[in-house]
């Protein structure tokens, strides 16, 4: 039941996503970022961790998980050191993936070239 | 001499002595693929980049046009052509290997009649005895120049098209043996609103449809006046706006047949190319390739080219521009006709 919804709930990010694509004409990067940006005001309203339980990763793969991660680190950091933790918490979260996309880019430049 | 508004008639009759057409991997797939000079498996063609691939599709096809012209490469006194990449690359890299006399022109895909009707005017009003026109237009170049680079995996809608991998070139000369260019229609940007560059046949239609209306006002002749009348790069989305147009305003295309190069190019039903052909090369190539040999064999003996091309810029479209277009008729015929 479990991959039901995490099936669910990530192809309805999805469906989200390709809605923005076909009939609001965004660009890729603009849907990308609204997706983000939403992410974050869920996690805001404190929507995305009850979401995260039901769903799993249907909820904590798509793209709208990385604004969850932005304002759940700044949010906990806020309550534990003040005003400066927004600041430095803001990618506590997500180091994992912003440096996984750093060094994996970087080792895949040293082998291939690309034309595009 | 100027005939109605903005039609050049041509009263020394124009020959058209040779062509060249390369074409990459796609288009060799495609229907007419017999009839390019070279097809080539490779899209990178063996280059560093798209860019030098694309130059080199020009330079070949240029070649080969001088060749199937049988004369020497310094008795062609001018060069015109243009290209999709920013400051006409393509071009003026290629014609610098020729060291040719050279006039860059843009019309985005409607610069392969756009440059042959200079050509044919050079040589109708004396001013050179021998005009190469030629443009070129690459998958990969294009891609990155008006919407993402390949790499980035962007989604395509069905309405979006896919740019014609290929360079074409004629020589035009004031005498010999070949298809003459009779007459060629300037047209006029018309803009009705269009702003998605993925539906470009769309925004096209208007405009071909405009250069052909007025292509018959300015010489009195009819559709059944010709065996073909081809549009550019419209696609099926184009094509079927064109036809509404023209069924809308009374125009009798029945007479003749109306069809389209980005139609002709790939077989639109098993090749992956959405609404069908477009770029710079797909009317030059399947002009300069299919439709005069076909004239040649006397399968047809007087045709309308109509070229058309969307003036935007990647610039004018990010900042929300609609799409201005333009089309440029050029009718040729057998020199019996």
């Amino acid at each position: 039941m479990q991959f039901v919804w995490a099936f669910l709930v990530g192809g309805g990010i999805c469906v989200l996503g390709q809605l923005m694509f076909d009939i609001l004409k965004l660009t890729p990067a603009h849907t990308m970022s609204t997706l983000v940006v939403l992410g974050a005001i869920a996690d805001a309203l404190g929507w995305y961790e009850p979401l995260v339980d039901f769903a799993g990763a249907g909820a904590s793969v798509p793209i709208t998980s990385f604004g969850n991660a932005l304002v759940h680190g700044a949010l906990t950091e806020l309550e534990q050191t003040g005003p400066i933790g927004v600041i430095t918490g803001m990618f506590k979260v997500t180091s994992a993936g912003i440096s996984a996309a750093i060094i994996f880019s970087f080792l895949a430049a040293l082998v291939v070239r690309p034309k595009g | 001499m100027l005939r109605g508004k903005q039609t050049w008639w041509f009263d020394s009759r124009p020959v058209i002595i040779g062509t060249g057409t390369v074409v990459g991997p796609d288009e060799g797939a495609g229907p007419l693929a017999a009839d390019f000079d070279l097809v080539h498996a490779e899209l990178d063609l063996n280059q560093k980049s798209w860019e030098k691939a694309e130059r080199l599709l020009l330079e070949q096809a240029s070649d080969f046009a001088i060749r199937n012209a049988g004369i020497r490469k310094e008795q062609v006194q001018f060069y015109v052509g243009g290209d999709l990449l920013n400051q006409l690359i393509s071009n003026s890299f290629a014609v610098r290997e020729l060291g040719l006399p050279y006039l860059g022109v843009f019309g985005a895909c409607s610069t392969s009649m756009l440059s042959l009707a200079l050509a044919a005017q050079l040589v109708d009003s004396g001013a050179a005895q021998y005009a190469m026109a030629g443009t070129c237009s690459h998958n990969c170049t294009a891609e990155k120049q008006f919407r993402y680079p390949t790499e980035y995996g962007s989604q395509k809608p069905p309405t979006a098209q896919y740019t014609v991998t290929g360079a074409g070139a004629a020589v035009v000369a004031a005498s010999g043996n070949g298809p003459v260019v009779a007459c060629a229609t300037i047209g006029k940007i018309v803009d009705l609103g269009i702003s998605d560059p993925f539906n470009m046949g769309a925004a096209m239609a208007p405009a071909a449809v405009d250069t052909i209306q007025t292509h018959f006002a300015d010489t009195g002749r009819v559709p059944g006046d010709y065996d073909l009348i081809v549009t550019g790069d419209l696609a099926t989305v184009g094509h079927r706006i064109a036809l509404d147009l023209f069924a809308r305003d009374g125009v009798p295309m029945q007479d003749t047949v109306f069809s389209d190069c980005g139609l002709m190019i790939y077989d639109v039903e098993r090749q992956k190319v959405q609404a069908g052909g477009s770029g710079c090369a797909c009317s030059a190539v399947v002009t300069y390739g299919h439709l005069l040999k076909r004239l040649n064999r006397g399968e047809l003996k007087r045709i309308l080219v109509v070229a058309t091309g969307a003036l935007l810029s990647p610039l004018s479209y990010q900042q929300g521009e609609t799409i201005p277009c333009i089309a440029h008729a050029v009718a040729i015929e057998r020199g019996d006709a």
